[in-house]
Order: C-alpha cells, then structure tokens, then sequence
C-alpha cells in the first residue's frame, strides 16, 4: 500500500499480513535465501536477486568484512593485553553486518545491541569510538545522530522498543509532510535476545501501528553457552508470521544474499508495508566476550563445521576466480595493518575522564542535588590538590 | 478563575500541550476513545486524532520503550501507565534505558519522556491498584519525580513536565482525582521542581505530598485547636526536593514531621530527616519523624483505612514531637 494511502489515521495501516517468503530455489541450503554458495558460486533465480547488489561493490564489500575482522582480532589483543575491560568479537558475523549496514540509506537509523562493529563501520562511526566503551572511558562513544546508529544497547532487546518508536516517529513525520525523505529504522538483536520479552512487544507494536522498521535477528547460535535451539524450536523467522508480517531466514554468512534481503525489506518498510523480520542464520567463530570460554560448552567440531561457511572466505574465493587481483588482497592487508595501528595508538592515548564532568550529564536541565553533590565533591577533591601534582 | 477537578485539570493540560506543541503525542492502554480507565484524557482523541492520542497495545514496556524511541526522533510522548503497579513491567526501560539515555550519550541525547502514573490508595482497589512507589524511582539518577496535589498544580505541573528535556515522571494522586479547585490558566504557580508553604505555622512543620496534602491540612487546623501553630509543606516534587524550603520551615519551627503513603522504610522521609539533619541540626528541637505506611505488601481494601496515615496519627507524631 502506497503511504498516501491512507486511512482513518493519517498514517499507513496497510499491511500485506503474515507471510514467510519463499527461500527460492533449491539451491544451496534449501532453509535460507543464498546467493553466493560456501565455495564461492553465484546462484541465480532467487526472487531476491533484483536487490542483489552490485558486482562491482563486491570488493567493497569485502573490504568492509575484511577491515572489521582485522579490527576485531585488535580489539581482542587489545583487551588481553589489559588496556580494554571486555571485548565483544564479532569474527564470523561480517557478512550479516556489513551486508545489512551496506544495504541501509544515510536516512534510516540503526538501533544496535553490543556487537555490530561491522553495523558501526558502515554508519561511519570511527573504530576507535567504539572502543571507548571498553575501554571505560564512556558507555556511549559516538553522536548517534550524526551517524544515524544509536548507542550500544547492554540490556538485551531494550533498543528493539527504540526502533519500533523511532521508526513511529518516522511515519509521523512523513504524514506531517509527504514530501520528506522515506525512512526506515533497523533493530538489531540475536538469538539470545529473542527470548526477551521486549522483542515480542517490539513486533507487537510494530504491527499493530505498521512501523516501518525491520528486525535484523543474528542468530549466531550461542547466547553465551546456550545454544539457540533452547530459545526456539522453530526458525526464528518463523516467528514473524505470528505478528502478521514477513520473516525470511537468510544465509547471514552470503554478504550477497544480506544485503539483497536487507535491501527488499527497508524497501517493504518504506513503501508503507509494515515490518519484516530477518534471521541472519550465522555463527559466533569466536567466544561470547573475551570473558568467555567456549571450550566449557561447545565442541571444536561444531566450530570447525563453520569454518567453510565463513563469510570472507567464499567472497575472496568468487573474487580470485573473478578477476580480482592479488593486489587488492594485498592493498587491503596493509590498508588492515594500518588501522590496527591507528587502533592501538588511539586507544592507548585515552585517558580516564574525571568524575566531575559525569556531574554534566545526569541531566538535561539544572538539578539542584547533583550541582550539589559537585561542588562538595569538588571541595573535597580540592582539598588534595598539592599532593595530586606530586603523585597522588 | 475557573473551578475544575485534578483529573480535568490534568485533562486541560494535557490539551494546551497537545496545542501547543506539536511534538506532543499521547499514549497508553485505553486512553483513546474511553479517555483512560480515569477519563483523564477523555475528548483528546477525538480533538486531536488516532496518531497524537494513541491507543496502544497492552504492554508497559512497549509504551515506555517506543516512547523512548519517538523521543529519539524529536517527540515529546507523554505516557499513561493505568495503574501505580503496573509501572513494573516497565520498570526496566524507565531505570535502565529512559534515566540512563542522556548520561550514555555525554549529554547528546535528550529523551523528554513523561510518564503519568495514578498512585496511591484509599479507592478499595484490589491489588496492586494503591500503591506509592515514588521512592523507587527516586533512587534512579536520571529522573524527576513530581506529584501534584491541587487542580492548579496538575493543570501546570502536566505542561511543566512535558516542556522538560528531561524524564519526568508524573504521580497522580488518583483518590483526589475529584478535588475540586480553582485554576489560574494564564499565571504558572513558578518552577515545578519547587516546594510550595501551603500553610504557616511557628511549631512545627509538616512535609507531604500528592494524596496527603488535604490530609495534613487537616491535621494543621486540628492542631490549631489545641493551640499549635504548624506550618504545612506541599512538597510537590519528589525528585528533586526542594530542600531549601524544607530547611527554612525546620530552621523556624524547630520540629519536622513527614508523612506518605508509602512504607516509610528507605523512602522519601527517611531521606527528608537525613538531609535536615545535616543542614539544620542545631535547629531540631525533636527527632524529624515520619508517618507512612509498614513495611509490608499494600493492605487489602478492607484494611486500608488503618494502614493509610491519616490526621489522627499526624496529631500524634505531632504530639511526640512536640513533647520532646
């Protein structure tokens, strides 16, 4: 249904109800929309194929997988080198992210939980901002409205709720005055956080006022230690149907068939046609957080079955096999190495803020208590200023 | 001046913000064509559309979560939660999401959220219908808590809330949704974070909020009778508390008494007698006493009338302060 359209409300109500899109041919893994095969094959005939993107982005595409991977593994030696609190990796997500992010307008706003790095590097978000978060300098690290990506998100599926509302906003927006840019918003979450409570009011919500938002699940299969099979006993895209709108299970390691799926649904979104949920069907190469240890619940042998099915693997092969030369694969190694170094060098020079400019932020307005609380916090740290040059 | 109940005051309010800004949306469970389970909203559907007074599905989290979200977008929702105990399924978007956004955010992001909660007892509810959780909320940094407890304070308080950037949190003594009073509708009785003397006195002072306000009123001019001169505090906003004007009464009185219907443990006059302790120690005459409710489950409705604090046991918190 076209947004002017419409009803009673003044906002889109339509919806074209419950549906699970066919995964197309069966080709590949039947269970899931596949584009590019584990050996790096292109496949035709999916009905996704129109929003496949572009072969010349392909190395690009890559790129982006490749440089978000690199900055992972420094994350990673970062933290256990004691200059980061935690780190959340990412490794074997990339094509879930950086496919979903690349698909996405600048108009549209990303609502993330804690691990879309790749998300992040496709809004623009400097890498390094990220890591400010771990490294306990700020629990945000960028201006969300600058890159359209909200926060990161620790209480799991609170930002599914944001998206919803946010894009609510969007539809009221676009009612107010037709002629503004259409927008959609994209809720991040995983399999984990699909047990949540505030994702079903999410999608409840979402389809009750036909919010043009999509829900980006990654199922990477392990909520830390549980397996997803404890959160569901159906595809998680199955779920959508419940809520009466569109689920579609994609191959979340196929950057092609992400993005081409991604595309369709912020298109289904902005035409005024109500939400869709994707499950992005990965896996988490790599432990919860650098807190974790997945020896204790998983087995190497269900690690070791995904390493063929990971996402920059099959791209780099179609790539070789398609007249990519080895010098990209080159440039983009020093291109790496160069961010990891400019990684390190801006993380160790982040210094602790003081406790007085968290006085600023409690509150928009003046606050009598906290101007309060400053100035006896400042008398009293006042008090110990000569020793603090010399040492303290 | 015009004479109007609390709830039409509010109702009147919520009006002139809905006029006023266009940001402004409401939404909640049945605030729509019913105009709430408190008619408090009755008639703003119908003046200003499905999509700024909206009925939304039943989930408190959904409310306060998309309400953060449209706040993200530049909205100013304001929120109904139908009951005081019902807040909690919402409780963690408020505590950890809608009072954390500005801190997260180094002051970027600015959620101007009100949720309005009908609180307290004194209806014959069953339960979870009559409960004060204010001092919960106003543990949060992040939050400002205000009540009213007269029709001119409702009718600004509402519009005050909604013109904050911050988070605000409305409490709505719903056993005095009824009260009648005048309301001034050109003049603002000042900031809303502030502390109002509703009544002078030379004895003793009386702190209370929301619901308690008619009661210690009424206690004051019992009081009088005996020959006391109290002096009453509306302390209208829980979060902050205007301890400025609280200080001053105790520095002149010499005694505090405070009362709320919520249990007295950990709250709002716990933290009232800390803070006068330490600013007008030579002043207290008496320990600052409170007069709330047990540390206990709210009360069945038949039970009620003994747990809420009324005038009888305001006089005799007075009473001991006095003697001492």
């Amino acid at each position: 249904m076209d947004v002017a359209q419409s009803t009673t409300s003044g906002l889109d109500t339509g919806s074209d109800g419950g549906s699970v899109i066919s995964p197309g041919p069966e080709q590949g893994n039947p269970d899931m929309v596949q584009l590019l095969t584990e050996d790096g094959r292109l496949l035709n005939g999916s009905p996704f194929g129109d929003y496949a993107p572009d072969p010349a982005t392909y190395e690009s595409l890559y790129r982006d997988m490749y440089l978000i991977r690199r900055f992972d593994q420094e994350s990673t030696a970062l933290q256990r080198q004691g200059q980061l609190a935690l780190w959340v990796p990412l490794t074997g997500q990339e094509a879930a992210q950086i496919g979903s992010g690349r698909a996405m307008a600048a108009s549209d706003y990303a609502f993330p939980t804690y691990r879309e790095h790749g998300v992040a590097l496709t809004r623009g978000v400097d890498l390094p901002d990220i890591l400010k978060l771990f490294r306990g300098v700020t629990n945000g690290g960028w201006d969300p409205r600058e890159h359209n990506f909200q926060l990161y998100t620790l209480v799991l599926a609170a930002q599914t709720l944001h998206a919803v509302g946010y894009a609510m906003g969007i539809q009221r927006d676009r009612a107010a005055d037709p002629t503004a840019p259409a927008a959609a918003a994209v809720a991040y979450f995983g399999d984990g956080a699909s047990s949540e409570g505030d994702v079903h009011e999410a999608m409840v919500f979402a389809a009750s006022f036909n919010a043009p938002v999509v829900f980006f699940c990654q199922n990477n299969h392990w909520a830390i230690s549980v397996p997803s099979d404890v959160q569901a006993r159906v595809p998680l895209a199955q779920r959508a149907a419940g809520y009466g709108f569109p689920g579609i299970r994609v191959d979340g390691n196929d950057v092609l068939a992400v993005k081409a799926v991604t595309a369709w649904a912020l298109e289904h979104a902005k035409q005024g046609k109500g939400p869709v949920l994707i499950e992005a069907f990965t896996y988490r190469m790599s432990a919860h957080t650098t807190a974790d240890d997945p020896t204790k619940y998983r087995a190497t042998a269900d690690e070791e079955s995904w390493v063929p099915r990971d996402p920059l693997r099959r791209l780099e092969t179609y790539l070789r096999a398609n007249g990519t030369s080895g010098s990209f694969f080159d440039r983009l190694a020093t291109e790496a190495a160069e961010q990891a170094a400019r990684l390190r060098s801006t993380v160790l020079a982040m210094e602790a803020p003081d406790l007085s400019q968290r006085f600023d932020t409690a509150y928009a307005e003046p606050h009598p208590l906290v101007q309060e609380e400053l100035r006896l916090w400042q008398a009293y740290e006042s008090g110990f200023a000569p020793e603090k040059d010399g040492g303290r | 001046m015009p004479v109007m109940t609390i709830a039409k005051a509010i109702n009147e309010g919520l009006r002139a913000s809905l006029k006023n800004y266009p940001t402004t949306l409401l939404m909640g469970e049945d605030i729509g064509a019913l105009g709430g389970v408190y008619r408090v909203t009755e008639g703003l559907k119908a003046e200003f559309g499905a999509d700024r007074v909206v009925d939304t599905p039943l989930g408190e989290s959904g409310i306060i979560g998309t309400a953060i979200g449209l706040a993200l977008r530049g909205y100013r929702p304001v929120c109904e939660i139908q009951f005081d105990g019902f807040v909690f399924p919402g409780f963690n978007q408020i505590t950890t999401q809608l009072a954390k956004m500005h801190a997260r955010s180094d002051g970027m992001l600015k959620v101007p959220v009100v949720i309005r909660i009908p609180y307290g007892g004194g209806i014959g509810s069953v339960e979870h219908h009559s409960e004060s959780p204010e001092a919960l909320f106003a543990h949060t940094a992040g939050l400002r808590i205000i009540t009213p407890s007269n029709p001119q304070d409702a009718y600004w308080m509402i519009q005050q809330a909604i013109e904050c950037d911050d988070p605000v949190i409305v409490f709505e003594p719903k056993r005095r949704y009824w009260l009648k009073g005048e309301v001034d509708l050109t003049t603002p009785p000042g900031e809303p974070f502030t502390a109002h003397v509703l009544r002078e006195g030379t004895d003793a002072t009386v702190v209370a909020y929301g619901p308690l306000v008619p009661v210690a009123l009424a206690a004051a001019a019992a009081a009088a009778e005996d020959g006391n001169s109290i002096e009453v505090i509306d302390l209208r906003s829980v979060s902050p508390i205007d301890f400025d004007t609280v200080t001053a009464s105790v520095q002149k009185t010499g005694r505090l008494v405070v009362t709320h219907e919520a249990p007295t443990f950990g709250g709002i006059g716990g933290e009232l007698a800390a803070r006068v302790s330490e600013r007008a120690f030579l002043s207290l005459l008496a320990p600052v006493l409170r007069v709330g409710g047990f540390h206990l489950p709210y009360p069945v409705a038949r039970m009620e009338d003994q747990y809420l604090p009324d005038i009888d046991r305001i006089l005799e918190s007075l009473d001991r302060a006095l003697a001492y």
